[in-house]
């Protein structure tokens, strides 16, 4: 109508840069700025920091790269997250087991895991499809009950691999896999560029390049476009023509393989896999990375992911030295579970994107 | 005060911008006690501002809210909420509902204002705890319903109820509101069948004769003339013209309004005989599942290369027709398209077989409103027909070609009249009328041999509705596409069509030429009502 088109509110030139650009974004990439401006008064070095920081990026970048699919047909945030982890780390742990070394076992666990994401995919877009409109809330249970599933899971499955298992027990797998000789740092040693303190981990920047643009291009395609098409009205979707609960699983398929793929990145960089609870940590930080970004319940774009991904890592590395060096006290966790959740929050309260 | 009657409202020199463009200039307006005054003006002419400039919506204020002054009995007023405005004996009748679908139609016209019984747990813990007083609830409601001189069910749930019902609620709700001065009715009647409309009609006259002052805002000019003492025109922000209302006629009201001259063209007859042409679809048996417009039994040949018009009354099943042959709702018959059978409940197949839809759902079936012009026009032809896309690697990949997307879609632009800032404008910012137009732009370019327009005309203004119905026309005389229109509005099909079936209790009742006078149209149109 007319009269909406009029009702958009006009607030000056700042107001306008705040609309576009977002009020939380806004204080997080100043709070950010500030830490970056402090940190050499307070004796951190900065080159480090930044290294730090796109290293931070490279490990996590492709984790929330993989909220954009299923953002964009409409399931709204991915909190399911840890199903797709769990199938990255079936391949990861599989591929050790199986005796591959080196950067063939990466390879092998990006293979390895793809069934699982697959087969964990398509049940999960089969569950989602049933429950339109509360797909965000079945998709957080899936998480939990998932990874409790495979809590136990870890613990039964014959894995032999000494690497692995308990020590004493000589069965069940540990808490911490170290890498050490298999992918550990394999991406983020592919021409890497190192001056002094600062480094950039190349290969994987260049890895989650790749697997970004494929998004980005897949976005572009006639898939593509009927994907976000549903997201943006399923029954318009429904009426050219579109097999809407087919384009929804197709989505959550991709998700699911990008958190497969995603958390074996962020071992390759992080040295260890964790087993256990830890998949059920990654899926807030994701979906506050990409709200950050910008991103709403059903709008996401790979700059979304790219600008809130350095905005949230930058904010979780630069707090603890900073904090820890001005007033000797562990700020760093307290203030990314206040972001994460506040974000969160702020993403599932806003009323003009948010509902649907 | 003086003993002397002032008038009820007076609205004077108001003044509305969204920072810089000017919506609402000097404004004046009053209304007295009893008095039934029409606004019209076509879409975006301002008349839903200045209504929620009276009503005190939030949106006014948030936008920096209004000049002039709004009096009420002689003392200004100034209404910072809805609730305000209400206290003050003002109340609204949305276009769109607003109404708890689960709840009954007594519960919805006496939300939060419910006689209450006191019980021993609210003497203890006060009065958040009385219960309902049921009996009196329904006498209450009984009251309202009658003061509109309608029948409807008062223990129906709203979600079961047909729309018409649904507005009749909403209009109870108001009257029964004790302190009621002033109604506003934002096109009451756009729903409602034209039985249900002179019901209405009827009503707003006995509310006057009770001295409730009314504001009727419709697009249905008639029904202005028969109904209200003045009628107020306005256009773009300013008040054209005021004039009492039998010194005025549909005619001059609309030149008013649009500015310019707009032929009320008769039904005219092209003779265009369609008898020996190809039966282009033939629908047998047709049964659709669809909430509110059943469709039971339902046997129709279309001719190829004509328009046929589907009318009827709202709840016969005329709206079921081309939802279920599109596959939307859920259907059983036989539809057989120049010999072959279509698959019912498949959109997909209907969408290859090249038939196209244009729902009569704009918000929600007929648009992606979040979405460009380019994304709601090229959409379903890209992904019906591989239209607007660039193929690589053999096929493999298949990508968007944004230039030719844009060039379609300025294409329409231009062909239609759609007025927009660009083809990257967002479907939800633009008016009715040419959301409409981007509807039919869709339909359009999907190049269909048979196309479906449900009610093209519903919620638009007098020029753009001329130019839809213009638009259809000519698609089907340049290009030969056989159309079926399928509207509540008898006038609009004898215009546009050469045959029009009427549609009477989910049933065909009959099919007439175009040239066949309204009464004979109306008799086919009430001969199976359910």
């Amino acid at each position: 109508m007319n009269e909406k088109t009029i009702e958009k509110k006009e607030k000056g030139a700042f107001g306008k840069f705040v609309d576009s650009f977002g009020l939380p974004r806004l204080i997080i990439a100043l709070f950010l700025l500030l830490l970056l401006i402090l940190a050499p008064f307070v004796g951190a070095d900065l080159p480090t920091q930044i290294s730090n920081i796109i290293a931070r990026f490279s490990w996590n970048g492709v984790l929330v790269l993989a909220m954009v699919p299923m953002v964009h047909s409409g399931c709204g945030l991915n909190f399911g997250l840890p199903l797709g982890i769990i199938s990255g780390l079936l391949g990861a742990t599989l591929s050790i087991e199986f005796g591959f070394t080196g950067p063939v076992s990466f390879l092998m666990a990006i293979l390895i895991s793809t069934p699982f994401a697959l087969v964990f995919g398509t049940g999960y877009g089969w569950l989602l499809n049933r429950i339109k409109g509360g797909e965000m809330m079945i998709a957080t249970y899936v998480g939990f009950s998932s990874v409790s599933l495979m809590c136990m899971m870890w613990l039964i499955l014959p894995y032999k691999s000494p690497n692995m298992v308990w020590g004493m027990a000589g069965k069940g797998l540990r808490t911490t896999i170290s890498l050490e000789g298999y992918y550990d740092q394999v991406l983020a040693n592919f021409l890497a560029i190192r001056i002094g303190n600062f480094e950039i981990p190349t290969g994987t920047l260049l890895f989650f390049a790749v697997l970004a643009l494929a998004i980005w291009a897949f976005l572009h395609t006639k898939t593509g476009t009927a994907m976000t098409a549903v997201g943006s009205n399923p029954v318009f979707a429904r009426a050219a023509g579109i097999n809407v609960d087919r384009i929804r699983m197709l989505s959550v398929i991709m998700s699911t393989w990008l958190a497969a793929v995603g958390i074996l990145v962020y071992e390759q960089g992080f040295g260890f896999i964790q087993l256990y609870m830890a998949p059920f940590y990654m899926a807030l930080p994701a979906v506050s990375a990409i709200l950050i970004g910008g991103a709403s319940v059903n709008k996401a774009s790979i700059m979304n992911v790219i600008i809130g991904t350095i905005l949230f890592q930058g904010i979780v590395t630069m707090t603890p030295t900073v904090m820890n060096n001005m007033i000797h006290m562990d700020m760093s966790e307290v203030i990314r579970i206040i972001v994460s959740n506040g974000m969160i929050l702020y993403a599932l309260t806003r009323k003009t994107e948010g509902s649907r | 005060m003086s003993n002397e009657k002032g008038p009820l409202l007076e609205m004077r020199n108001i003044r509305k911008d969204f920072f810089g463009n000017q919506v609402l200039t000097d404004i004046n307006l009053t209304l007295h006690e009893g008095e039934v005054i029409g606004l019209v003006g076509e879409n975006g002419a301002g008349k839903s501002t200045l209504m929620r400039i009276l009503f005190g919506a939030d949106m006014i204020r948030e936008t920096g809210g209004y000049g002039g002054e709004i009096r009420m009995d002689g003392q200004v007023v100034h209404f910072n909420s809805p609730f305000d405005a209400i206290a003050a004996g003002i109340g609204m009748v949305h276009q769109e509902f607003s109404l708890i679908p689960g709840f009954t139609t007594t519960e919805n016209i006496l939300l939060n204002r419910e006689p209450k019984k006191r019980t021993v747990l609210s003497e203890i813990f006060g009065e958040r705890l009385d219960t309902l007083n049921r009996t009196e609830m329904d006498e209450r409601a009984a009251n309202a319903i009658e003061m509109m001189g309608v029948s409807i069910d008062r223990n129906m749930i709203i979600s079961d109820m047909p729309v018409g019902h649904k507005q009749f609620t909403e209009i109870a709700r108001e009257l029964s509101k004790e302190q009621l001065k002033l109604l506003i009715l934002d096109e009451p009647t756009a729903v409602l069948t034209e039985k249900e409309a002179e019901a209405l009609l009827a009503s707003i006259r006995g509310m006057a004769e009770r001295g409730i002052a009314v504001i009727f805002i419709t697009h249905r000019l008639q029904e202005i003339l028969s109904v209200c003492d003045r009628v107020v025109v306005m256009r773009d922000g300013y008040v054209v013209n005021e004039s009492k209302a039998e010194e005025t006629d549909v005619y001059e009201i609309t030149r008013w309004m649009v500015g310019r001259d707009v032929k009320l063209t008769e039904a005219e007859d092209e003779g265009r005989s369609f008898e020996n042409a190809n039966t282009i679809l033939k629908v047998e048996k047709l049964w659709v599942d669809m909430p509110g417009e059943t469709v039971r039994n339902v046997n129709l040949e279309v001719k190829e290369g004509e328009i046929l018009g589907i009318g009827g009354l709202a709840g016969q099943g005329k709206l079921g027709i081309p939802n279920g042959i599109m596959g939307l709702y859920h259907s059983g018959g036989r539809v057989i398209f120049e010999g072959n059978e279509i698959p019912l409940n498949s959109p997909r197949k209907c969408l290859d077989s090249s038939f196209a839809f244009v729902s009569e759902d704009r918000r929600h079936v007929g648009l992606l409103l979040d979405e460009s012009l380019e994304w709601n026009i090229a959409f379903p032809a890209m992904q019906i027909h591989d239209e607007f896309l660039k193929k690589y690697l053999g096929g493999l990949v298949k990508w968007r070609d944004e230039k030719a997307i844009k060039e379609v879609t300025d294409k329409y632009i231009e062909e239609l009249a759609i007025k927009c800032t660009s083809s990257k404008q967002k479907a939800k910012e633009l008016s009715g009328g040419n959301q409409q137009k981007v509807c039919l732009a869709k339909a359009f370019a999907l190049k269909p041999r048979l196309l479906f327009v449900s009610e093209p005309t519903r919620g638009i203004d007098v020029g753009a509705k001329a130019l839809v119905l213009d638009a259809l026309k000519k698609f089907n005389r340049e290009n030969g596409i056989t159309i079926v229109i399928i509207s509540s509005e008898l006038e609009e099909l004898r215009q546009s069509c050469d045959r029009i079936a009427m549609v009477s209790g989910g049933r065909i009742a009959g099919i007439l030429p175009a040239s066949s006078t309204l009464e004979e149209l109306g008799a086919l149109m009430l001969s199976q009502v359910i």
